[in-house]
Formats: C-alpha cells, structure tokens, sequence
C-alpha cells in the first residue's frame, strides 16, 4: 500500500494518546499532524484539513477537565464528531412528490458512474419502494450510452425514453416529462452526458434541460477516487444548477474518498447515496455518521446490522444471537449463520463493515471464503446428533465423516476447533456486553470467526 | 538556474518546426484551465511576499498539495526547497518558485531510463497493446484515439471488446471501430474475457495485423478477482502470441487523487505495465499524480488526452507538460 489508510493513521495518531494520562499541547500536536496528513492523502481539501484541525484543537482544549478523566476516549469523541460535522448531520433522503412524477436529474463529469447509478437508483426506487419508473436517455454524445442505459433499464424492468443519438437532450428530457405525468409514473430519472464543468455550451444545455423540467432533485456524481480538484466540480456544478445532493460513487473502492466531504463541507449540498459495488442493488442511502465510523477504523455496524435485517428474519435471528449469547450454540447453528451471511452478498463486502477488521487483506477474504465452503462440507456429512453435540465426535467417527465429504481428519479438527473458538468468542461477548464495553480491538480478536 | 526561462526558450517559435509547433499548441490549449489554477496561483503568491519566509513555504505546500502530487513527495520537495534557498541564500520569490516546480519535475526525468513514448512495434507478427485501468477513467475513447493514431501512421489496427461486463461496452467499442474503418473482435456479452482476447490474439495473427488493441472492463483494484482475470487475460494472450502483451497502459483520469498510486500498483502487479495514460487533461485538474505515481513506481506517462477530438491524445512530453502548466500563456 502507497500509504496507511486514515483509520490505521488515526488509531496510530490516536495510540500515541491513548497511553497517556493526560492530554497536553504537545502530544496534541503529534497527534494532529498525523490527522493533518491522514486526511491531505484521503484527497480531503487542503482548506478543509485546516478548518478541522483547528476545530479539533480549541474542541479539545476548551474541555481539558473533562480530558484529564479520559483523554484517548475524548479525543475519539471530538475527531468524531468533527467528522461527522464536516460530513454534514443527519439522513439525507430524497423528496419524494404527492401527485405528480419526481423527476430526478443525474449529472456530473465523464465516466462518474451516471449510468449506472440511474440504473440502481431505479431499482432501489422499484424493489424497495414500489414505485413507477422511467428513465430517459439524454445522453446523446458518448457512443453506445443509449445501448448501456437500455441494458441496465432491462435489468430492473423499467422502460427508457429514448429520442435516438440525433434528438436534442432538452427535447427527450420533455418529452420524457410529458410521459411520466401522462401515464402518472411516480419517478422520473434523466441520465445526462458527461461533462466538463467549464464546457460552456454543454453546461448550458444541462441549464435549459433543467429549466425545461424543472427537477426536483439535481443530483452530482463524484467519483470516490476524485483527488483537490473536485471541489471545483462541484462548485461550478452548484452553481450553475442548484444541486440538492451527491452521489458518491465507486466506494467500493480503497480510495478514501476525502474530496466527497470537502464537497458537503464547502459547498453545503448533502451527500444523499454511495455507490458500493457493480451490482444494481449496490447503492447505500449515504450516511454521515456511519461514514465518520468508517473513517475512525469503527466498523459500520449499523449497515451491517441493516444488510443482516434485510436478509434475515428478525425473530429467527435474535433466537440465535440468544443461542449464541448463551454459550447454547451449535455446529448447525454455525452453519446456519454462515450461509446466511453467504446470501448477504460477498463476504468481502461485508467485513469492511465489522468493527476491528480494517487491516484484513483481501488474500485473507478469500481465505476465509474458502474456509466457509470446507466448514460446509464437513458439517454436512455429519449426523444431526453429531452437529448438535459435537463432543461424542471419536476418531472413528471423524474417519466416517472425513470420507463422506472427502476431506481430511485434520480438515475436522480444525472446524471443531473453530467452532470452540467461535463459542469461546460468544461467551466473552456476553460478558463484554454485560460490562458495557467492547472487547480490545474489536472483534478482530476473534481470530476463531469464520467470517 | 532558470528553468522557466529554459523552456521560454525551448518553446519560442523561432525554435520550432511546424509539428512541433502543433503539438505545443495541443498542450497549452488543453492544460488552459489547468494552468489558471496552478500558475496563476504561484504567480499571486510571489507577488504577496517580498522575501520568502515559513509562511510562504506553507503556502506553497499548500499548492502542489492541490495539485495532486500527494503529501510525501510535496514535503519532500518542499524540504528540499527550504535547504537549498538558505544554502544557497535564495529569498527571491520567483525563484524558489522556480526552484520547486524544478524539484517537481526533476524526480520525473531522473527516474527510470530514456522514454520512448510510441508504441514499440515487434520486427514480426502482431504487436499487442493490453488497455486496463479503475472504472470510467476513459480506457475504450483512449483506445479509439490510439487506433485513430496507428492507421494515420499506416499501421493495420485491430480492436477486440474484451470488457463483456459493463453494459453496452461491446457497443461503444464497435461503433469506434466502425467510425475508425477497422476490424474488431468481439465475445458475447458475459462471456469469458480472456476467450475473447484469445481470439482477438489469433484473428490477428491470422490477418497480419500489426497491432491488436485489447479493451478491458473497468476494474476496482482491491477487487481480487477481477484483477486475477485481468491476469488471466493478459497470460492467455501472451500464449497465443509469445511475448504479448508487449505493451500494457494503465489509463488514469487526471481527477485522480491519491488513490492513483494506489491503483498503479497493483495494475503492476498484475500485468507488466509499460505505461501510464492520462486522461482528461483538458479540465481544471492538475494531473500530479503522474508525478507520484512515477516518483514511488517508476512508471512513466506515454500519451496525454488534451481534448475530446481524436487529435488530442498527444505522446507525453514532460517540457510540454510543464510549459503548459506553468507558463502557456506566454505561447505566441
């Protein structure tokens, strides 16, 4: 890696505290800089940077009484909510109209991902809300962009107004209007053409498309990766059509995505969604405080917790969590929390959400993806009574087993020896829970946890 | 000393022959935007200071930083900046200026060996050029600009539609075929890329082309196993054609922050880059990345998209690039 990421910088800026009794003006300052650099190379603007520096310090010393009882955790505290300050407060969703089609513009610089965030946002707009959609292909410019929206739309199932290459954008984007009312759709999505913001000529023309139809939402892709300049997007983008919010694209990505919160910083426009992936459900409502967790390398637990919700049933999942809790946890159960998390998505995606984990190489993933599937094999070949009581497993046993799912006894042992881990791992929960703290490190200290 | 007034010099028409001049042209027309944010900004700062303090190294910190060189090479420049005026006594603005962007580009020239930025063309059989790079950095438009080049200089381009996975990619890669009069290989949509490259490599072989252009899906970096099939593509192809892919560009956006360097090298890592392509130039963005990117990586930037016509794509010139950036207005 080229460089540490912010929250490995941040929890190293923040150690040099964290062994500290007290918080003084100099070890502040250590620790500042290691922020200041942290967030210059996560792209944050440098104006920015400064602004939150200083925040932090007169924060920071402004409640040095407080500090003295618990500095490393104050410090947290104030870079926390700093952050989430900067990320702007609150869920920001889109509005959505009554009695009439919303109509939803999508614009930005080339290749930000306008295409592919109409298609998802119209799947988030049909599978999750019922609604109606259309979509109209105003991007007349990029060869095959036409061709690329058509496909996505068919992915979902929603139908794209489409004029062809030789029509004017301002014509479709009308025309598009005058369909979604007369057949009384509930949404209206506009993918444009890339753009550069000083092209004059074509940000007219996104100017008189939006005059024409009158968004309600005009919203700005920004590309995760984007590095100082794309405040500059953004203004000339705010500017010259009043944007009411942000996509973050390609957050999927290890970029730090610093100029997105430059972005909501210096010019105050929400930011409203993130895309986290290719697949069509793969868009996040954005929120700034999980965002700030991520950055502080604290997990975003409460995606985590969202994605589970959604996949699992409720009831059926607090009765293993309870299981789990109480030490009454078997290799079913195992297995069964397992491949309830294989139909959340990829593991991957999902461990950057768990507390702890930041520093696990995507080899390491793998590895663990791969161990799932041996865990699988080896549990399946079991009897019911075996994988409930997994003690009366004798070497003669294991022999049985060992050939019926073609693995080694050794292959056994080692999911036996996971699965006391993971029980092991649950018990200290519990007590953790009971003490009200989280375990050192997170739980990244359950090495045992096969996922 | 003087290494504005060396490229005041190189630069003035007197010196240059027409093509030449058409070239510089592309430059400083394209990198106009970028220019008002860097120079125009270096240039208020020396006219704010009389003489050179902490403070003024601060702020010019702050504007390689906004650049995009990244913050390691950027304090080590400015470091170098600062030991070399009080060695040498420097206080006049204008020339730590001069000095730093020095610095800036100097890393670049030293580092690695000669650049040819053309295309190098095998003695025999087809020369194949593999296009990879993150999503939406511009790789397909690249690749029509680059066919555009080859067949104006009489060479027999071939396409072929490796990216199977983005929607209407296949589309967009064929219409540039058809636009530039030349074949294309393509697979079925979700089809296995590394088949399609395998035909493409044998097609070409089979039709005596001289170079085959390899498109590539759009890929994330920390995605494993999309970069082990980007691996893949490239090794299938090299056992159609031994020694292919002699050349490998990683395409990036000139918007890229940090991450670039990120991204080169673990596209190194995964196919033998040859190098770098910038894309984009002609927005407001600075394009400091190249300069990181080549500072940890080595890897040097061969072509340079100044614009959206198919003439804009320019073989890099590090000369070019920094008159275009700093001192392009002073151009005829």
């Amino acid at each position: 890696m080229a460089f540490e990421s912010l929250s490995d910088r941040f929890q190293r800026a923040l150690k040099k505290i964290r062994g500290q009794s007290r918080l003084t003006e100099a070890n502040m300052d250590d620790m500042l800089k290691e922020v200041r650099i942290a967030l210059l190379e996560a792209d944050v603007n440098f104006k920015v940077v400064k602004e939150f520096i200083e925040h932090i310090k007169t924060k920071a010393i402004g409640e040095q009484v407080y500090l003295k009882l618990n500095p490393s955790q104050m410090v947290v505290k104030i870079v926390h909510d700093e952050l989430v300050e900067l990320l702007g407060s609150g869920d920001s969703e889109l509005k959505y109209q009554k009695n009439k089609p919303t109509i939803i513009m999508l614009v930005g610089l080339q290749g930000t991902g306008k295409t592919t965030s109409a298609g998802k946002l119209a799947y988030l707009m049909k599978k999750k809300l019922g609604k109606k959609v259309l979509l109209a292909a105003c991007d007349v410019y990029r060869p095959a962009a036409i061709d690329q929206l058509k496909q996505v739309a068919a992915q979902v199932d929603v139908p794209v107004y489409s004029l062809g290459t030789n029509a004017n954008p301002v014509d479709i984007a009308k025309q598009a209007r005058d369909k979604a009312f007369n057949e009384h759709l509930d949404v209206l999505i506009i993918d444009t053409a890339g753009r550069l913001q000083i092209d004059e000529p074509l940000m007219e023309e996104l100017n008189n498309i939006s005059k024409e139809v009158k968004p309600d939402e005009v919203l700005l892709l920004v590309d995760a990766m984007s590095g100082q300049d794309a405040i500059n997007v953004a203004n000339t983008f705010n500017s010259k059509l009043d944007l009411t919010g942000i996509i973050m694209s390609k957050l999927d990505g290890d970029a730090r995505g610093g100029s997105a919160l430059s972005i909501k910083h210096l010019t105050g426009v929400p930011i409203k969604f993130a895309g986290v992936g290719e697949k069509l459900s793969d868009l996040d409502i954005f929120h700034p405080d999980r965002m700030a967790d991520r950055i502080l390398g604290m997990g975003d637990v409460v995606t985590l917790v969202e994605k589970v919700q959604e996949e699992i049933d409720e009831k059926d999942a607090r009765k293993t969590a309870q299981k789990m809790m109480d030490g009454d946890f078997t290799l079913e159960d195992m297995l069964e929390q397992m491949k309830k998390i294989q139909k959340m998505g990829s593991l991957s995606s999902l461990m950057k959400l768990i507390p702890g984990m930041p520093k696990i190489s995507e080899e390491q993933k793998l590895q663990a993806e791969k161990e799932m599937k041996n865990v699988e094999a080896v549990v399946n070949s079991m009897t019911p009574e075996e994988r409930r009581h997994p003690e009366i497993l004798k070497n003669s046993r294991k022999v049985r087993i060992a050939n019926g799912c073609g693995k080694t006894n050794a292959d056994i042992n080692r999911v036996l020896k996971k699965y006391e881990q993971m029980k092991a791992a649950m018990k200290q929960m519990k007590q953790y829970q009971k003490s009200g703290r989280m375990p050192p490190g997170g739980l990244g200290g359950l090495g045992g946890m096969p996922f | 000393m003087g290494l504005f007034k060396f490229l005041k010099d190189k630069f003035s028409k007197k010196e240059e022959n027409k093509v030449e001049q058409e070239s510089t042209k592309t430059y400083v027309q394209g990198m106009e935007k970028s220019r008002k944010n860097f120079a125009s900004k270096l240039d208020n700062l020396s006219k704010r200071y009389k003489e050179v303090n902490a403070t003024y190294f601060e702020e010019l910190e702050e504007i390689l930083i906004e650049a995009d060189v990244g913050v390691s090479l950027t304090l080590r420049i400015i470091d170098e900046a600062l030991t070399e005026s009080k060695e040498k006594n420097i206080k006049e603005p204008k020339e730590i200026n001069d000095l730093v962007v020095d610095k800036m580009f100097l890393g670049y020239a030293t580092n690695g060996g000669n650049i040819v930025n053309e295309i190098r063309f095998v003695s025999e059989g087809p020369t194949v050029l593999l296009v990879a790079g993150v999503n939406g950095v511009g790789k397909t438009t690249t690749i029509a600009k680059l066919a555009y080049r080859y067949i104006h200089q009489g060479k027999k381009v071939m396409l072929c539609a490796a990216d199977t996975f983005r929607a209407g990619a296949i589309e967009q890669l064929t219409i540039w075929a058809e636009r530039l009069g030349c074949p294309i290989v393509t697979g079925k949509p979700e089809s296995d890329p590394a088949s399609v490259a395998f035909d493409g490599a044998r097609k070409a072989k089979e039709e005596n082309i001289d170079l085959l252009i390899v498109d590539t899906a759009g890929r994330l970096q920390n995605k494993t196993n999309l970069m082990n099939e980007l691996g893949k593509i490239s090794r299938v192809i090299s056992k159609e054609i031994s020694g292919a892919p002699h050349e490998a560009f990683l395409v990036i956006d000139a918007t890229t922050g940090q991450n670039g360097v990120v991204q080169a090298k673990e596209f190194k890592d995964c196919v033998p880059l040859t190098g770098i392509v910038i894309t984009k130039m002609d927005g407001t963005s600075k394009g400091g990345i190249i300069l990181a990117i080549r500072d940890e990586l080595g890897l040097p930037v061969r072509f340079i998209g100044l614009g959206e016509k198919m003439t804009d794509l320019e073989e890099f010139d590090l000369d070019k690039y920094l008159y275009g950036l700093c001192l392009g207005d002073e151009y005829e």
